[in-house]
């Protein structure tokens, strides 16, 4: 079964390559700079000099591309290492004390922040705080603390009713290095999945939140702002909003497909948990 | 996996929501009504007691009419007064009301409703967001049905223009109270019903004093978003968008046979307006060089799609009384740079610039950004909504260094000798030449005076003067009579007809 599941693996991991190379680039270098404007070139098409045309401000659409690339890495993996610094400490606590009362209120804790999703959550922070991109990132990282929290939770016991762990305590081994030693690399396979899967939440979250001109502010590039501004051009100009959605689906695609992948490679057993649930 | 295909279907769905615009037409029909598009919901539609631009431009000459009144060019008219003379070496007007003119509620307009009128307007409790317009009105009598005389506490040689104003139409005493849910007034159009948040509906008034308007219905629909204002269009949903917010889009509209579009003049002002209780702008060194700083045909460009003219001061390009002064301090980085350093500033000094939501704000501002950046300031752009306009940048703590706004009143340089305006302008010796243009009412004169009053504005460089709005309508081929120009705020559809 993991046989045929490999080339999405392969697949995700050569998209999602691409976006991490485009995005890595777009720090170091861009064809223009990215808010270089130069109002009589605009609305060209693709040619020698932009390769992909320029936007309404004559600003070159590869160079915002790539920034946008840069955007939605940071952004992304901004949230899943809040996501990961909050829910990791939480959910090996829950599974530790299972059934106490830490477990019960971070469970609840849990379902609360569930309650509003995401989107709505940094909504409400950019209402308050202003837009700007530190603000998604808080909103969808506490968002992912909650995730990451529920995911180890549930990944911890299942490994810690395994022998080996008993084992380990039985010789007398003090809680956070049978943790440290034997159940994280047991639950990493996990992590790495939820990782991947958080990551284009939380990019579509940035692009959902400038596109509504919540998310970054201008004339910093983001992929959702371009399709905002490229929105009343569709008939003038339609590649405007077609190659931001295109980067977004390609992006997005890529880190699913890698997270599908390497929940078959890392974990073959978690096939049958989600048949049944 | 649940969460996964949820992803993938939203980034599929930006996509393909993006990409598929409507194009549905409708088949053409002989049509007696009219339904306009129009981009902000009024708070309430009762013109005398509130300064929003929506409400006018839904009431003002279709329900509510004046004694005068303001025509598309901009002339004073005759409105509810018939006619009038001018006594007493310009301190008493007598105006001769029309006969027959009745209120939509059946009550016969007298000269005791005019009274009523403009003493509720200026009255202590009043909301009237434009009591100035009264100031020079001394005492209101009037001797008979017909009869009213206004005595002047001083020469104002613009009462007759003031009183052409929405904030200056005539109300029932009887109907007065309910005229923000359901306004009554004497004009060609009667009040049918508002459906908040979707649209305002009008009926012919079969008792019109004066030429029945040729629409027998007259529907405004809200469409605050430009993209959605052009899908309107396009799907036939509305027949009329006097103030298209999107001007990319007029391209298209100008090459489609069955649409036509209408460019125009405004009133309306935009500037990038300069917060002068910051020690930073108060320097006027550094003011000039911001303007400096500036490419004022870029910026209609980049923004406006080249719709909309330069502007040097605060005036209106089509006024008489105008004067270009946009060669007083014209794009020049390399002085801007110049003016900087000799006042100070250090590059990558920051100035937080808060930009309303209309395109001309959110876009000129990108645009003004990087013209601002270069010369080496460091400029925050803030995108805010209207309320967070009101409260932070006009009113509360002005909590801003730089703001886009079109003020699209018309002949409101006044507002530059306003006591702790938000811009925070204070120069006794422009406060003292609006006190005279006050008492001047021989034309040749007050435009002397204006030019003079633009002038100090340009060489003080207040604000920094980008240009004067479009006005850039598009409407269903056969719809004739609608304005070009929106001299006041206002969608007078008196005279529009289907052809």
């Amino acid at each position: 079964m993991t046989g045929t599941r490999l080339p999405q693996l392969w697949i995700g991991l050569v998209v999602t390559v691409s976006v991490l190379a485009a995005a890595l680039l777009s720090l170091v270098w861009t064809p223009y700079p990215v808010d270089a404007q130069s109002i009589i070139d605009r609305l060209q098409g693709p040619g020698a000099a932009h390769w992909l045309g320029t936007d309404m401000f004559g600003r070159d659409i590869l160079s915002r591309v790539l920034g946008g690339a840069g955007t939605a890495l940071l952004v992304g993996s901004a949230a899943v290492v809040v996501g990961l610094a909050g829910g990791l400490p939480l959910g090996l606590a829950a599974a530790m004390n299972r059934d106490g009362w830490a477990d019960t209120l971070i469970a609840r804790g849990a379902d609360l922040i569930f309650a509003f999703p995401a989107l709505l959550s940094a909504v409400l922070i950019a209402a308050v705080y202003g837009p700007g991109a530190a603000n998604v990132v808080v909103a969808v990282g506490i968002f992912n603390i909650a995730v990451f929290a529920r995911v180890i939770r549930g990944a911890a016991l299942s490994v810690m009713a395994r022998p080996f762990i008993r084992a380990a305590l039985a010789l007398g081994r003090p809680w956070p290095s049978v943790a440290a030693i034997h159940l994280l690399p047991n639950i990493a396979g996990v992590i790495a999945v939820q990782g991947t899967v958080q990551f284009a939440v939380a990019i579509l979250a940035e692009a959902g939140l400038s596109y509504l001109g919540l998310g970054v502010k201008p004339p910093d590039p983001s992929w959702g702002k371009m399709l905002a501004d490229a929105q009343t051009l569709l008939y003038l100009d339609p590649k405007q909003a077609i190659i931001p959605g295109l980067a977004i689906l390609w992006a997005v695609l890529g880190l699913n497909m890698l997270g599908d992948g390497l929940r078959d490679l890392l974990d073959p057993r978690l096939r049958s948990m989600r048949a049944r649930g | 996996m649940k969460r996964q295909l949820g992803a993938f279907t939203l980034g599929l769905a930006i996509l393909l929501g993006l990409t598929l615009g409507p194009a549905v037409q409708t088949p053409a029909q002989a049509k007696t009504g009219l339904i306009m598009g129009v981009t902000l919901e009024p708070p309430h539609l009762d013109p005398t007691a509130g300064a929003p631009a929506a409400i006018d431009e839904i009431v003002y000459a279709n329900v509510f009419e004046g004694l005068t009144r303001i025509d598309a060019q901009g002339q004073v008219k005759p409105g509810l007064a018939e006619r009038w003379v001018i006594e007493d070496d310009g301190m008493t007007y007598r105006f001769i009301l029309r006969p027959g003119v009745t209120f939509h509620d059946g009550a016969a307009l007298e000269a005791s409703d005019v009274k009523f009128s403009f003493e509720r307007a200026v009255a202590d409790d009043s909301e009237n967001a434009q009591k100035g317009l009264f100031s020079a009105i001394d005492s209101i009598e009037a001797p008979d049905d017909k009869t009213v005389i206004l005595k002047l506490n001083r020469k104002e040689g613009l009462l007759l223009w003031n009183l052409g104003w929405g904030d200056a139409v005539i109300v029932d005493p009887a109907s007065a109270a309910d005229n923000k849910t359901h306004p009554i007034g004497t004009g060609p159009f009667k009040f049918v019903d508002w459906t908040q948040g979707d649209q305002v509906r009008l009926t012919r008034n079969p008792d019109y004093w004066g030429t029945a308007a040729a629409l027998d219905a007259a529907t405004f629909k809200f469409i605050p978003d430009p993209a959605a204002q052009v899908a309107a269009l396009l799907a036939g949903d509305v027949d009329v968008i006097p103030n298209i917010g999107a001007p990319e889009a007029v391209a298209q509209f100008q090459a489609d046979p069955r649409f036509q579009v209408l460019v125009g003049t405004t009133e309306g002002e935009t500037i990038l307006a300069m917060n002068q209780r910051r020690p930073l702008l108060q320097d006027v060194r550094v003011r000039r060089a911001i303007q400096h700083a500036i490419d004022r045909q870029a910026v209609i460009d980049g923004a406006m799609f080249g719709f909309g003219t330069p502007i040097g001061s605060h005036f209106a390009p089509h006024s008489p009384a105008y004067t270009d002064l946009t060669g007083v301090t014209p794009y020049d980085p390399e002085k801007a740079k110049a003016l900087l350093a000799e006042a100070g500033v250090a590059p990558g000094t920051k100035l937080v610039m808060k930009l309303p939501p209309p395109v001309y704000a959110r876009r000129g501002g990108e645009v003004v950004a990087a013209q601002l950046q270069a010369v080496g300031f460091d400029v925050d752009q803030i995108p805010v909504d209207w309320g967070q306009w009101v409260s932070e940048v006009f009113k509360g703590d002005h909590d801003f260094d730089l703001t886009i706004v079109s003020h699209t009143e018309p002949l409101d340089i006044g507002i530059y000798a306003r006591d702790d305006y938000y811009f925070g302008y204070d120069n006794p010796a422009f406060k003292e030449l609006m006190l005279k243009i006050d008492g001047v009412s021989d034309p040749a004169q007050r435009n002397t005076l204006y030019k003079e009053a633009q002038r100090m504005l340009a060489d003080d460089a207040v604000n920094g003067f980008l240009f004067q709005l479009a006005k850039v309508a598009v409407a269903k081929k056969e719809l004739k009579g609608l304005w070009a120009n929106a001299p006041i705020q206002a969608n007078d559809l008196t005279g529009v007809k289907w052809e």
